[in-house]
């Protein structure tokens, strides 16, 4: 249980991995808009080069980085289907009895693909991969740190963040001695049907309840022991600061967005609506 | 003897479940902990040993008495929040269990976790961190997640969290107790050079015999009370009264004795292995 993975973040030196945390999840956020622009086939094409670009500086390995589109086949096939087959255009491809396909359809079809292909290597590639949850948590806080005027709690927000964060590996070390523990006492957990599975699943989520309102009982006493009062008052260790290359990812980020807006203008080829 | 760093005296408390059934868990406890001493506070479970430690960190108000803690009245009614954050800052408390005491998901972050509560400038936090890390003999796991330590490991490193807010006394609420022998071993050791080194107070509460033997100051509670007070050689003389108490006396006082009831002919009262053997080495050549 101990070589839990934190996430999916991939531990390698690149130029995505030393940006600045807070940079990245607006990055992040105008590749995803960036994608959604996207109208006709030329900006498609661009877009495919800036994924391919981005796995180049990210220095992931390929295989790591495809792996994480898999979960997203059954719902890619199925956006490709309900595109191929309802997109209506002049004429026809192809008829058969009810069926028609059209050229737009198929591109179409293609576009959705590879837009949710890139969204989700997108951000990936720019957070979860790239960035530490912790820097992650951290970035969110001081991202949405405006919001505290208007009286949402940021700070207390990235704390339970942080505590989920760091007992996450606690929790499943501990669900896997219950679990033993009950199999010790004849329960079984990989016979009979779904109901009977869940049902066996009681016995386990019980004591891990119990176990974990006394974990949090203790571990705020012991954070109050530390001098924790919210985040009134608190500095930080590492105070994050912006450096060049953080702007320069910025701009070129925007840059790629207004060129995606220009090719779009040009109308070349099937554009979608 | 100057102001003494905790104070207390005919100190009351019980838990309150309900107003009719309220046992008193401390019934009168009264005793003077000066600055920089090395205090073992033994006694049986239920004894109340751990709430008094609570007590010292105002975790838990006191029912009535006198106590004070580095110069901050505790059972004043108009004890403040400020005063409670200053106290806390002064009197740092390690716990039994290693892992509920780890805020951060990186060893170094948690360990700043103290000092940026204090809103200590962030330049001094890096300083202190890293002092603290190194103080306790874990610089080299600046960068590693918690739950990659071992049991001792993690100690060290909430005893570090503690340390970066730079105390002048950590309660250590049966630190060790979960701990191998190793780790045991890890942890007291770095109380002890902490102790004798920066000169902060250490009250270290226990079951450990051989733990409470290494103290300057064993304090015996039982059943709410102080039963006995003293050094370790004048507590462990006692066997009678700490077997009545519940507890057990260290092995090699324990062997003393039996030898002495024997009929063996041993003077003194040893505390540690070395001088057990010492001692009957002795005897033998006498012999």
């Amino acid at each position: 249980m101990k070589t839990i993975a934190f996430g999916q973040y991939y531990p390698v030196q690149s130029p995505i991995h030393r940006l600045d945390a807070r940079i990245k999840i607006i990055l992040a956020i105008l590749f995803i808009v960036c994608t959604f622009l996207c109208k006709n086939i030329l900006c498609f094409a661009a877009l495919i080069v800036a994924a391919l670009f981005l796995i180049f500086m990210s220095r992931l390995p390929l295989g790591t980085v495809l792996r994480s589109i898999r979960p997203l086949i059954f719902i890619m096939i199925f956006t490709a289907v309900l595109n191929l087959f309802w997109t209506t255009g002049e004429t026809p491809l192809f008829e058969w009895w009810r069926i028609r396909i059209y050229e737009e359809g198929i591109y179409s079809a293609v576009f959705m693909v590879v837009r949710i292909i890139v969204l989700v290597l997108g951000t990936g590639l720019f957070l979860t991969y790239t960035t530490t949850p912790i820097a992650l948590t951290d970035g969110i806080e001081s991202l949405l740190s405006p919001l505290r005027v208007i009286r949402v709690p940021v700070h207390e927000f990235a704390m339970m963040m942080t505590i989920a964060l760091r007992f996450i590996p606690t929790l499943s070390e501990e669900t896997g001695k219950i679990m033993n523990a009950q199999k010790a006492r004849g329960v079984d957990f990989s016979e009979g049907g779904l109901i009977r599975r869940a049902k066996a699943l009681v016995p386990i989520l019980i004591p891990l309840f119990v176990s974990s309102f006394r974990r949090a009982d203790e571990l705020a006493m012991a954070m109050e022991c530390r001098c924790y009062r919210g985040g009134k008052g608190r500095t930080r260790m590492t105070v994050p600061h912006l450096h060049a290359r953080d702007f320069v990812a910025l701009v070129v980020m925007v840059a790629f967005g207004a060129g995606i807006l220009y090719l779009n203008r040009l109308g070349i080829g099937y554009s979608v609506p | 003897m100057a102001q003494p760093f905790i104070h207390t005296k005919d100190l009351w408390y019980s838990y309150r479940e309900d107003d009719a059934h309220s046992t008193p868990v401390l019934r009168g406890i009264s005793l003077d902990i000066a600055r920089g001493e090395y205090v073992a506070i033994l006694g049986h479970n239920g004894s109340g040993k751990s709430t008094l430690a609570k007590l010292f960190n105002a975790i838990l108000e006191p029912d009535s008495g006198e106590l004070t803690v580095a110069g901050t009245d505790l059972a004043s009614p108009e004890l403040t929040e400020d005063e409670i954050f200053a106290l806390r800052r002064e009197v740092g408390m390690v716990f039994q269990n290693p892992d509920n005491q780890l805020v951060a998901t990186i060893v170094e972050e948690d360990v700043a976790f103290g000092p940026e509560n204090l809103g200590v400038p962030s330049a001094q936090i890096r300083a202190r961190v890293d002092a603290a890390l190194a103080a306790v003999g874990m610089s080299e796991y600046a960068g590693s997640e918690p739950h990659r330590l071992s049991g001792g490991q993690k100690q060290r490193v909430a005893i570090a969290g503690i340390l970066a807010m730079q105390p002048s006394c950590m309660i250590f609420d049966e630190s060790t107790a979960m701990l191998d022998p190793k780790g045991r071993r890890e942890v007291i050791e770095t109380f002890e050079r902490l102790n004798r080194e920066q000169g902060i107070t250490v009250l270290t509460i226990t079951h450990y015999m051989n733990e409470a033997a290494r103290a300057d100051r064993v304090i015996v509670i039982d059943d709410g009370r102080v039963l006995m007070d003293g050094t370790p050689r004048e507590v462990f003389a006692n066997t009678e009264a700490l077997l009545a108490a519940g507890l057990d006396v260290p092995q090699c006082t324990a062997l003393v004795h039996a030898l002495r009831r024997e009929g063996v002919a041993l003077t003194g009262e040893p505390i540690t292995t070395e001088e057990c053997a010492e001692l009957i080495c002795r005897a033998l050549e006498v012999q």
